[in-house]
């Protein structure tokens, strides 16, 4: 029987103050689909891509998160790394003092990948690199320190690219590029995508999709999914905006 | 559970905790009298100016109180500490006449390998006494002296006297007194004017014997337009009782002359570490302090940098990380006697499981001073909310005509940035090490390749938790 990558189940989660903000979600991504999830400011989206990261800023108050078949809901952050799920932050750490190069080397064999040769890593790094319209020199500067919103974005996906996972998780990816960034990071993303592997882009904006195979589209509202459908409602939404979707007792 | 996937190296603890049997050739008995100190003298062979110093010195220790200030040293007993431990070794210039032990050790510890690799020179103290001690001839050819301080007080003699003590007088402070009392060992630098050492120099101290001091002495002459790279190296097996370091580190460097002198400290748990080092930096000279803390219970450490001549400059760079038990109050003292001198202090410290740093810094510009230019940066990392730090900045500034900067951060370790690791496969452990690791990296980057690795061994070890 074919099984779902990821299978979220009636899925709860609250802040460490008791709040809840997800509150019940049912999602299911096969492999090579590309999900997206818009909503309004607040309503959850960011919430989510962090809880099947397994960030510990949230607890699962219910439901449960499976992936590859495997409930992983009380798996941790770096297990879950290890299976295959790679979320890209909305908002990058700085790591003093550790070089993009050095530091996408340890990922890539904490992360599960085949140690490579120094050199064919170096090669990989600088197609990357070059894909991604970053300057050879990033590769040894510290990681995202200092760089512009743009560069965190692309060292991201740049990071993406260096540990291929199952699941990619792309958080509010395309905030604060400008266009041809958005074009630079599209044409990534584009790289990575393949039959076998899913995205779940998180998307404030639609700039990024316009590129984009699109399967399904999500809109959250409230913690819980108001609507899915297809590409169309991506368009729908540009239009006319998050009103129509809102839950009665919210409007 | 699978650990150390990242470049944090692993090793034990167990390569420094390896202890040879204790059978020294001869020691005095535990505790500090007259008796003793004449002893140790006599065992010397040491002119009678040393003696006379030894003697003062003594006198003065007798009548100071312990500091005061910086933690508390309640712990020791003079009374139970033994200062003089001569090892069953003759020094030599060849390794393989050490006695199998002693010569394990050091090989254990990697020198001879470093010296045929990396290093223009290497000496070696056991215990109270340097076991071995060369260079290379080019070195020798160019005039570089670099002995054990007993052959430099009986081959250059006069050298030795104008400068010995003379930065770190026995009044100074109570274990300088100490020091002046009973210190043997240690290593004597001496580089001509316009001499270049291009690879560094190092001295290792290893302290085997339980309850023993050692009070190696390091004298460094830098001649105008010199340079060189001193790099000193301690360990120590751990014991359950008390040990004590008082070494004292005298650095002249002379116009236009830059010496650099680093440290890494990695005494055992046991350890008190009450060393004295002070650098004169004449006109256009400069010292580069690089400084790593890991080891000892307590640590009293504070490098200081007198800019004598105008133009001198001096640069701190230091590292402690402190675990359970630990107490390192570290920092760096600077004292700009002339004008367009410049300093820099950059210091890091890292505590977990209760482990205590303290960064002292100290910037006095004296009015003559005139255009000098200071800037400290103190930065503190504490892994967990048991761990404590604390910068105490200290300046005492007497002219206008400066430019003083000041910035401390402390902090704890970010949770988002464990996450953010985190979600790329590394472990909590790994996520913390590559943290802590990028944190000290201002300060690796400024060793040489192998003690950048072993820099980072120890914080590693550090954060395993090996280190009891």
């Amino acid at each position: 029987m074919k099984r779902p990558l990821l299978c979220v189940r009636g899925l709860h989660a609250a802040l460490e103050s008791g709040e809840e903000v997800l509150r019940g979600i049912d999602l299911e991504i096969e492999p090579g689909e590309v999900h997206v999830i818009m909503g309004p400011n607040g309503s959850g989206k960011s919430t989510l891509a962090n809880t099947i990261m397994g960030s510990p800023a949230y607890e699962v108050t219910q439901g449960e998160i499976a992936f590859e078949g495997e409930d992983i809901t009380a798996v941790s952050v770096d297990a879950r790394a290890k299976k295959g799920i790679f979320m890209a932050f909305q908002t990058p750490e700085e790591i003093d003092g550790i070089t993009v190069f050095d530091f996408l080397r340890t990922a890539q064999v904490a992360a599960g990948g085949k140690p490579v040769s120094f050199f064919a890593f170096h090669n990989q790094i600088q197609s990357s690199l070059d894909a991604l319209q970053l300057d050879g020199a990033c590769a040894q500067r510290y990681l995202n320190v200092g760089f512009s919103g743009g560069e965190k974005k692309k060292s991201e996906i740049l990071q993406l690219l260096t540990l291929n996972p199952k699941l990619a998780i792309l958080d509010e990816t395309d905030s604060g590029l400008d266009v041809d960034a958005v074009q630079v990071v599209t044409e990534g993303i584009l790289r990575y995508k393949n039959k076998k592997n899913a995205l779940l882009i998180i998307s404030h904006s639609t700039r990024l999709l316009d590129k984009l195979p699109v399967d399904k589209v999500h809109i959250l509202c409230h913690g819980r999914f108001v609507h899915t459908g297809n590409r169309g409602l991506i368009d729908e939404v540009n239009t006319n905006g998050f009103a129509r979707f809102a839950p009665a007792e919210a409007r | 559970m699978e650990r150390q996937k990242t470049q944090v190296e692993e090793i034990g603890r167990e390569l420094y905790d390896i202890r040879d049997e204790n059978r020294p050739d001869y020691q005095v008995a535990p505790g500090l009298t007259e008796e003793i100190v004449r002893e140790i003298s006599a065992g010397q062979n040491e002119p009678e100016w040393m003696l006379k110093l030894r003697l003062k010195s003594f006198k003065i220790f007798k009548k100071l109180d312990m500091p005061a200030w910086g933690p508390s040293l309640h712990e020791l007993d003079m009374d139970q500490i033994v200062t003089y431990v001569r090892p069953k070794a003759d020094m030599t210039d060849d390794w393989r006449k050490l006695p199998d032990d002693i010569r394990n050790t050091f090989d254990r510890l990697g020198i001879p390998k470093a010296e045929q690799e990396s290093l223009s020179g290497v000496g070696a103290q056991y215990d109270s006494e340097v076991v071995y001690h060369n260079m290379k001839e080019q070195m020798r050819e160019q005039g570089v002296i670099y002995a054990d301080m007993q052959t430099a007080l009986r081959e250059h003699g006069d050298l030795v006297k104008a400068h010995f003590m003379k930065l770190l007088p026995p009044s100074d402070h109570k274990f300088m007194a100490l020091h002046g009392a009973v210190w043997t060992g240690g290593s004597f630098v001496y580089v001509p004017a316009g001499v270049n050492v291009e690879l560094p120099l190092q001295s290792y101290f290893r302290l085997n014997a339980p309850g023993a001091g050692q009070f190696e002495h390091t004298l460094i002459i830098c001649e105008k337009g010199s340079k060189l790279h001193f790099i000193e190296g301690c360990s120590a097996p751990q014991y359950n009782v008390l040990n004590l370091h008082a070494g004292g580190v005298e650095l002249y460097i002379r116009e236009g002359a830059t010496l650099r002198y680093s440290t890494i400290e990695n005494w055992s748990k046991n350890m008190l570490n009450l060393n004295s080092k002070r650098a004169l930096v004449e006109k256009d000279g400069a010292i580069e302090w690089i400084s790593g803390t890991f080891g000892s219970h307590i640590t009293m450490l504070y490098p200081s940098s007198i800019l004598k001549g105008e133009g001198a400059r001096s640069e701190y760079i230091g590292v402690s990380f402190a675990g359970k038990n630990q107490f390192l109050d570290t920092g760096c003292k600077v004292i700009h006697a002339a004008p367009n001198t410049s300093s820099t202090m950059s210091s890091k410290s890292i505590s977990k499981a209760g482990g205590n740093t303290t960064t002292r810094t100290s910037v006095t510009v004296q009015p003559q001073a005139k255009n000098s230019k200071s800037s400290v940066l103190c930065e503190a990392l504490m892994l967990d909310n048991l761990s404590r730090s604390d910068t105490i900045p200290g300046m005492d500034i007497r002219t206008d005509e400066v430019d003083i900067g000041h910035e401390a951060k402390i902090g704890r370790i970010s949770e988002g940035s464990i996450y953010y690791l985190m979600s790329r496969g590394l472990s909590e452990e790994e996520a913390k090490a590559m943290i802590v690791r990028g944190f000290v990296e201002p300060v690796t980057k400024e060793l040489p390749l192998e003690y950048a690795v072993e820099m980072n061994r120890l914080v590693g070890l550090e954060l395993e938790g090996a280190i009891g």
